[in-house]
């Protein structure tokens, strides 16, 4: 236990010490988004009969914030690690495999959550966002955190140098959250797209996320639940598996 | 009793190289061992093996007693390394480092080792400083501290004296002897052979991949053979009768060898009939460098042919 404890206290304070960049920015981003998009777009888009689209919009960015964090946490750090070569003190160690795997989701997780509570925090001083069920909340964010730390984990050991890396987050995690449903319903898409958008998983996360908010949302919160469950598990088992064999790791 | 370091036919391919052929090495506990080797002769290769950083191709390699795949979590407890890369984590001061390290080991409160660690080191100074701040040779010393957080039984150091300067290569070498003296087993891998003879009672020799030597540092330097006798004399030419014996002439000096040195009376006495005088004499010890050298270019000759 003190080996996993070590390696995850660890990675809290690698982003921790670097929070300027790791916390603070992201929310700020995350804000300019949410006036620009709540500026221009207010008038013009009804997601949910009732809710303005500020209000719809504050869970999606939320959970955006959260998702995209928790992937840079867990790739950056090994990335990092890999290129400057300390990732050697973790692989020296006897740390399990699976203690490695569970530090760095949970440090991703601690980040995300902790990017998101603040946008969340911040957007409260301005607007009013209702709150159905906090556990739905909760625990989308928590499984979406941890499949985007595990995702994280995937990109880290996969990518050989940064360039890598960014291709990986700009061309499969940016699109995907962007095409979720973060900014718009998906019920206002034609048809083509709307059945296109049900195949991108962080989709369910978001529609459930913003179930917590509204108790309205475009799929059932558990057939989300159930399909996140799903990734998660199917991700971390990959995961788990490259950890295991040392794929890049231990030539 | 259970050998320190077993390497039981270890190959390793990186796609069509081969880095180890068949390599068999036995280290028991308390030794104080070299491993010896040009670059690219698949030292540290197989050190990354003994580490876990590295899947040997085939063949297996224990620590204490433990397999370094199957049984890798008591393995890597058992055994302290120190890579050869100059290699830091950013982010923390030096006593962050070890405290850090400290835990991957499933050690909780281990100040008044790492202490005692910082000040063999002499790193007392820049326990607080942060890791990016401290010159190379204090980031060497950063990192045979790591590799000694958890007291283990066998301690590798892949080149820990290169590019290091007299001051710390003699305080990291009185802390290493000190360690075998208390048992701990030592491997070192260097280009250094003066240091190589001078701590290490065997010594392994590698060459491309494969084991071309390995033996007690004595035996090694009596294995080649002969003494030599470096003389300087009044006269240019050398006895006939001694002809023979000449392995080197320059600037003034002639080496002779000679297969003991009981058999120097006799050159003496030689010179002497020649009345020819002896200006300076000189004993020749043959050292590690000089059997390195040999079984090098040996086995090089064996492969040509």
């Amino acid at each position: 236990m003190t080996g996993f404890y070590t390696l995850f206290h660890k990675e809290l304070l690698r982003f921790w010490k670097v929070s300027f960049q790791t916390v603070l920015a992201p929310v700020l981003t995350t804000m300019l988004y949410l006036l620009i998009f709540s500026h221009v777009l207010e008038d013009h888009v009804q997601a949910y009969p009732g809710v303005a689209y500020t209000a719809f919009l504050i869970p999606g960015l939320v959970m955006m914030a959260v998702l995209q964090n928790a992937f840079a946490n867990s790739s950056s750090s090994l990335i990092q690690s890999r290129v400057t070569g300390n990732i050697v003190f973790v692989l020296l160690s006897p740390l399990s495999y699976r203690e490695i795997f569970l530090a760095y989701v949970l440090a991703s997780v601690a980040r995300g959550l902790m990017v998101g509570l603040g946008v969340y925090l911040v957007t409260l001083g301005f607007f009013e966002v209702p709150l159905h069920s906090f556990p739905w909340v909760l625990l989308f964010a928590l499984l979406g955190s941890a499949l985007l730390g595990a995702l994280g984990i995937i990109a880290g050991i996969w990518a050989e140098k940064f360039d890598q890396l960014a291709a990986f987050q700009n061309f499969i995690i940016l699109p995907l959250t962007f095409l979720s449903g973060v900014f718009y319903s998906i019920h206002s898409l034609p048809p083509f797209w709307q059945s296109l958008s049900h195949f991108n998983p962080f989709f369910y996360m978001i529609d459930g996320f913003r179930y917590g908010f509204f108790g309205v949302s475009d799929v059932s919160p558990y057939f989300s639940f159930a399909i996140a469950v799903t990734c998660f598990l199917a991700v971390s088992w990959l995961t788990l598996q490259m950890l295991k064999t040392g794929y890049k790791l231990r030539h | 009793m259970t050998p320190a370091i077993e390497i039981n036919q270890v190959y390793k391919h990186f796609g069509e190289v081969t880095a180890l052929e068949g390599v068999d090495v036995e280290i028991n506990p308390g030794e104080f061992f070299a491993l010896l080797g040009p670059n690219g002769a698949g030292k540290s290769t197989l050190i990354h093996i003994l580490a876990g950083l590295t899947l040997a191709s085939s063949g297996n390699a224990r620590v204490m007693g433990h397999d370094v795949v199957t049984g890798y979590r008591e393995a890597r407890r058992l055994l302290g390394v120190v890579p050869q890369e100059l290699v830091f984590d950013p982010f923390f001061s030096v006593r962050e480092t070890l405290v850090i390290q400290s835990g991957y080991y499933g050690l909780k409160k281990n100040d008044a080792w790492i202490d005692e660690i910082i000040h063999h080191l002499d790193l007392a100074d820049k326990a607080n400083t942060n890791m990016r701040a401290l010159s190379g040779g204090m980031k060497r010393r950063v990192l045979v501290a790591q590799a000694l957080v958890h007291k283990p039984p066998v301690i590798v150091l892949d080149e820990p004296t290169a590019g290091v300067d007299v001051e710390l290569r003699q305080a990291l070498w009185r802390f290493i002897k000190q360690l075998n003296r208390d048992g701990h087993t030592i491997v070192l891998t260097t280009h250094y052979l003066e240091e190589a003879e001078a701590l290490c009672n065997r010594v392994a020799m590698l060459k491309q991949g494969k084991v071309v030597a390995l033996d007690s540092t004595q035996n090694l330097i009596n294995s080649t053979s002969g003494a030599s006798v470096r003389l300087r004399l009044s006269s240019d030419t050398l006895p006939a009768v001694l002809q023979p014996l000449l392995s080197s002439h320059d600037e003034g000096y002639c080496v002779l060898t000679v297969k003991e040195y009981s058999e120097i009376e006799g050159v003496l006495a030689a010179l002497r009939r020649a009345q020819v005088q002896v200006l300076e004499m000189q004993l020749l010890q043959p050292d590690l460098e000089e059997v390195f050298v040999k079984i090098m270019s040996s086995t090089e000759s064996q492969e040509v042919a």
